[in-house]
């Protein structure tokens, strides 16, 4: 059954030194309060892995938290470059960072494989890319019934994942609702796993098209109102659109970087 | 009325999903047409986005692929595995809006690296997303970039997504299932793949568009179809219709 923890004590429990981490959310309930609070526990050598790293992993990568990113597109949505990703990737600032490198199809599978318990999956893809001379974790294979070529991806198996919900009950069952993206499937695929949600409710009144993660299926929930912003929460509150913008000038500069950084130590 | 090279650009490809039932879309640009169409001449357009919003009709621009508007507006909002597995690499999905930080003559494109080293890159690009897919099932595949030397290059630095591979047969050899990229709209005017070569050839360029700006902004020695059209200048109802979409509430 999840445990009902406080953020800081969630994280610092569940997210260790070295640990391959998931904090997923497409676009909607991005896990950002929790990220951040990563960043105050210093934690290092992390595996970061996401779809689509956005402004909390450019934080993270800035921070230092990172050694190495598995991602398919890293960018700041609607705005432009990670500043941070791309001064450790050409620059090595702070840290070199590792890259394994995916497309959003292949990344989807790898988080399904993990949460079949299975140790690849297969889809049509890459063929004729570069991704294939570069990325280890896929390779091609041989459909045993027809012989066709087809793509394997290795699974992704994170030691913990982290993701943001609307609601959970006291019992530690958890819903989320509107575009859900990959967050079942990582926190299926994660040998931990720490659930940010908006409020606690005695009653988790159904929802059209809502996924609900069991109590028992997770590690633990903690209550992190507004966890989500700048993204946004459904039914909660909208995308900060200004802070994307105002992030680009942060994340350009070292020294305003740094600023920031400090600023978060409070 | 006056008009800009990047509305021409918009308008030429929302008057290209005509007749199509559903189109895999992009931020930016593709968005931005794919919804342009709909109000035009494609009301019963599907507009398919990654983050897993099928048959959206946003009120206003999306400012990203995941907004709200898309999900509240949606027939079925379905996961990230089933967009891709069920509805894109199924081939369930018409028409594919790519865009490209580097585009060579076979309509392969770059968005990964700049430089010629993948591990130190002069300039690091967001990465592959959900292009490479896109192009490979999609049936068809429209590219929508602004013309210049820096995007149409000899070489991309890095294959991200396959358009054309090294030509005629290639896409078969990789066992791609779409047409491919069948259009690329840019601000000068229209290119469409030779049906033999499969080079990119110039057939269109928009009102007020030189061959000549066209071959001086790609960095290929660029085919030019026997007669070059010119294209439609926008409709004062197009337009209106464009500026009220780009120029309306944020949301």
């Amino acid at each position: 059954m999840a445990e009902l923890v406080g953020l800081a004590e969630g994280i610092r429990e569940l997210v260790r030194d070295g640990d391959t981490v998931a904090l997923e959310g497409f676009t909607h309930l991005i896990p950002v309060a929790a990220g951040q609070e990563i960043i105050r526990a210093g934690r290092r050598e992390l595996e970061l892995v996401r779809m689509t790293p956005d402004i909390v992993y450019d934080q993270l990568i800035g921070a230092g938290c990172a050694r190495k990113l598995v991602f398919s597109w890293g960018g700041n949505p609607g705005v432009g470059s990670l500043h941070r990703l791309r001064d450790a990737v050409e620059h090595g600032w702070p840290a070199p960072l590792e890259l394994d490198e995916h497309s959003h199809a292949g990344m989807a599978n790898r988080y399904a494989a993990g949460a079949a318990g299975l140790p690849f999956a297969v889809l049509r893809g890459y063929a004729g890319t570069d991704l294939v001379h570069h990325t280890t974790t896929l390779a091609p294979i041989s459909c045993p019934f027809t012989g066709e070529r087809l793509t394997a991806v290795a699974a992704l198996r994170p030691d913990v994942a982290v993701i943001h919900a609307q609601r959970a009950d006291r019992a530690g069952n958890v819903q989320l609702w509107g575009i859900t993206g990959v967050q079942k499937e990582a926190v299926f695929a994660a040998r931990r796993s720490l659930v940010t949600v908006e409020e606690v409710v005695d009653v988790l009144d159904p929802r059209p098209g809502a996924v609900v993660l069991p109590s028992w299926v997770l590690t633990a929930v903690a209550v992190a109102p507004g966890g989500a912003r700048p993204s946004y929460a459904q039914g909660y509150y909208d995308r900060d659109n200004a802070y994307y913008q105002w992030w680009d000038t942060i994340s350009r500069d070292r020294d305003a970087f740094t600023g920031w950084r400090k600023g978060l130590r409070q | 009325m006056s008009w800009t090279a990047e509305e021409m650009m918009t308008v030429a490809a929302a008057r290209a999903l005509a007749g199509h039932t559903s189109c895999f879309v992009g931020i930016g640009a593709p968005s931005t047409a794919a919804n342009l169409a709909r109000r035009l001449h494609a009301p019963g357009l599907a507009l398919v986005y990654e983050s897993g919003t099928i048959g959206a009709r946003p009120r206003t621009l999306p400012l990203s692929i995941g907004d709200g508007e898309l999900a509240t507006t949606a027939d079925a909002v379905v996961s990230v595995p089933e967009v891709f597995n069920y509805w894109l690499q199924a081939g369930r999905i018409d028409v594919g809006f790519l865009a490209a930080a580097q585009l060579d003559r076979f309509a392969n494109i770059n968005t990964t690296v700049i430089g010629p080293d993948y591990r130190h890159p002069t300039l690091r690009l967001p990465g592959a997303g959900g292009a490479p897919e896109i192009a490979a099932s999609c049936r068809e595949v429209f590219i929508l970039v602004r013309h210049s030397r820096r995007t149409f290059v000899e070489a991309v630095d890095f294959v991200t997504s396959v358009g054309y591979g090294d030509g005629p047969g290639a896409r078969q050899r990789l066992g791609l299932r779409g047409r491919g990229p069948v259009l690329v709209v840019t601000d000068l005017g229209v290119l469409e793949p030779d049906p033999a070569s499969c080079e990119l050839t110039l057939t269109r360029v928009h009102p007020g568009v030189e061959v000549a700006d066209v071959r001086a902004a790609t960095g290929w020695e660029l085919a030019v179809a026997g007669p070059v059209t010119e294209t439609e200048p926008p409709t004062e109802d197009e337009l209106a219709l464009l500026r009220a979409l780009t120029e309306g509430p944020v949301p």
